[in-house]
């Protein structure tokens, strides 16, 4: 859900049911790499509550716009890793498998 | 950004000059050596790459998430752009249910969010529902049961619903048959979580209210409604679900006691509740690096080696006097127990405890339920769908 002003795109507050600080903290780091986020927060208004608030300014652009590429670079960010994730674990037992023969013997 | 602060700096510096003055102070000022230019001064860089940890405290803790936070010295300090190019994994260990792997070139923002996932949000099976029909045990009914909900459950949860709705089936309850009786005359006994059964047709105890009405004449309704075996399904029939571990202790059954329960198993998340979470521990640590300023050489090098509690120094022999000289042979052992630094300021100039911000080392250990390397890639998912689900809930 947002909360912005109508006359004033550039500022808004996104209040996110069902979420806490994983997803806050690491769009907060996106949002903050997006040199057109003047100011970005956020906080959790109760501990019992499963909800967070997250501020976003921006210089100029639509604050919902900046969130939402936001998001999509988080998003692109997280195929990034999981791609070189499994590619390292295949690769790691590539290398143990060949290393399995000469060490057999030790065991 | 980048030409307001060379303002103040010159107009502090020469108060009242002209502008020619005010030119060259400038021009000084950029022409300066230890202030490259779209490069960071080194003490600036180490700021923002490492962890510096005195003999107090650890310095220079917090990392700078701002794009344009050294744009002033025309330093772009911007993570995405490169990433693809700088993101490395390397895996050192990989067993059945642990794995050690290094994450190299990510922030802790997002590296704490795929451990907080791997803990509460990745879904695996547990028991939820015990129905007990006798027991005779020392251990109490609702002790039992959530020793029971305890045990991970060996089922690939991908293939079950949450069970919403309260109306158990095939796709959301994995039902469990425990009975177990110990003779009066034999010896006390232990019950152990390969005594669970499953019962792929579901619940054997009919419904009591059922009972009186229907009679024997139809097939009695019982606690749960499969419209079908579980083991048809060709998921199941060919790894039948078990409890994951086989030796795990329920309870101790004394001479004529008796356990007879049926435990249902459902879907969920740790953050609900712990039984739940499918690792035991997950957790990284900041890659140790450990420099030496000055030579440390021979007793003092022998002190070093000594005080050390992980052996995280060595001693290697220089010239010919038999002279020795302390080094560092395995920085990774570092615990940061800061032992070595302990000892007076002398040893704080020598030695430099660092961590690298940007190098994790993630451990994971696994309930046993997914393998880990299964398990890292899940949680990655699930912040993909979190980012998806804000995305589409916006548009």
């Amino acid at each position: 859900m947002e909360h912005g002003s109508l006359s004033d795109p550039s500022q808004s507050t996104f209040s996110l049911i069902d979420e806490d600080h994983t997803y806050a903290n690491a769009i907060r780091f996106t949002l903050n790499q997006d040199p057109r986020t003047k100011f970005c927060g956020y906080s959790i208004p109760h501990p019992s509550d499963n909800r967070v608030n997250i501020r976003v300014q921006t210089t100029g652009a639509a604050a919902k716009e900046v969130f939402k590429d936001a998001s999509q670079d988080l998003m692109v960010v997280c195929q990034h890793v999981r791609s070189t994730f499994d590619k390292a674990v295949v690769d790691f037992r590539m290398s143990k498998s060949v290393n399995g023969m000469d060490i057999d013997s030790n065991n | 950004m980048s030409s307001d602060n060379e303002d103040t700096t010159s107009s502090s510096e020469s108060e009242g000059a002209d502008s020619v003055k005010e030119n060259a102070t400038l021009e000084f000022i950029e022409n300066l050596s230890d202030v490259p230019m779209g490069r960071l001064p080194s003490n600036i860089e180490f700021q923002r790459t490492r962890v510096d940890c005195k003999a107090d405290a650890p310095i220079h803790t917090d990392t700078f998430q701002y794009s344009g936070a050294y744009s002033s010295m025309r330093v772009e300090n911007s993570f995405l752009d490169n990433f693809c190019d700088n993101f490395r994994v390397e895996v050192i260990r990989l067993t059945e249910d642990e794995m050690e792997f290094d994450m190299i070139g990510i922030d802790p923002a997002l590296a704490n969010a795929f451990r907080r996932i791997l803990i509460s949000e990745v879904p695996t099976m547990a028991i939820e529902k015990v129905l007990i029909a006798n027991n005779t045990s020392v251990i109490q009914d609702e002790v039992l049961a959530h020793r029971l909900g305890l045990i991970p459950i060996k089922a690939d949860p991908r293939l079950f619903e949450y069970a919403e709705n309260n109306t158990a089936s095939e796709k959301n309850t994995i039902v469990f048959k425990l009975h177990v009786c110990c003779e009066r005359s034999g010896q006390r006994l232990s019950v152990k979580s390969k005594e669970l059964i499953w019962l792929p047709n579901g619940s054997e105890f009919p419904l009591e209210s059922q009972d009186s009405k229907t009679g024997s004449s139809s097939k009695p309704k019982t606690y749960t409604s499969f419209t079908c075996s579980q083991d048809s399904l060709p998921e199941f029939s060919s790894n039948p679900i078990a409890p994951a571990l086989g030796d795990i202790l329920i309870a101790r059954l004394g001479p004529g006691q008796e356990i007879e329960l049926e435990a249902h198993a459902v879907k969920g998340i740790g953050k609900t509740h712990s039984k739940w979470s499918p690792v035991t521990p997950v957790w990284y640590k900041m890659l140790p690096e450990i420099v030496l300023l000055e030579d440390i050489e021979d007793q003092q090098a022998e002190k070093l080696v000594a005080i050390c509690p992980v052996k995280v120094f060595d001693i290697e022999d220089i010239g010919k006097a038999g002279k020795k000289r302390a080094t560092v042979a395995r920085p990774r052992a570092c615990t940061l127990c800061r032992e070595c630094i302990r000892e007076g300021k002398g040893w704080e100039n020598a030695i430099s405890l660092q961590r690298k911000k940007d190098h994790f080392i993630f451990t994971i250990e696994s309930s046993g339920v997914f393998p880990p390397e299964v398990l890292v890639t899940e949680a990655v998912k699930i912040l993909e769908e979190k980012c998806d689900r804000v995305i589409s809930d916006l548009s």
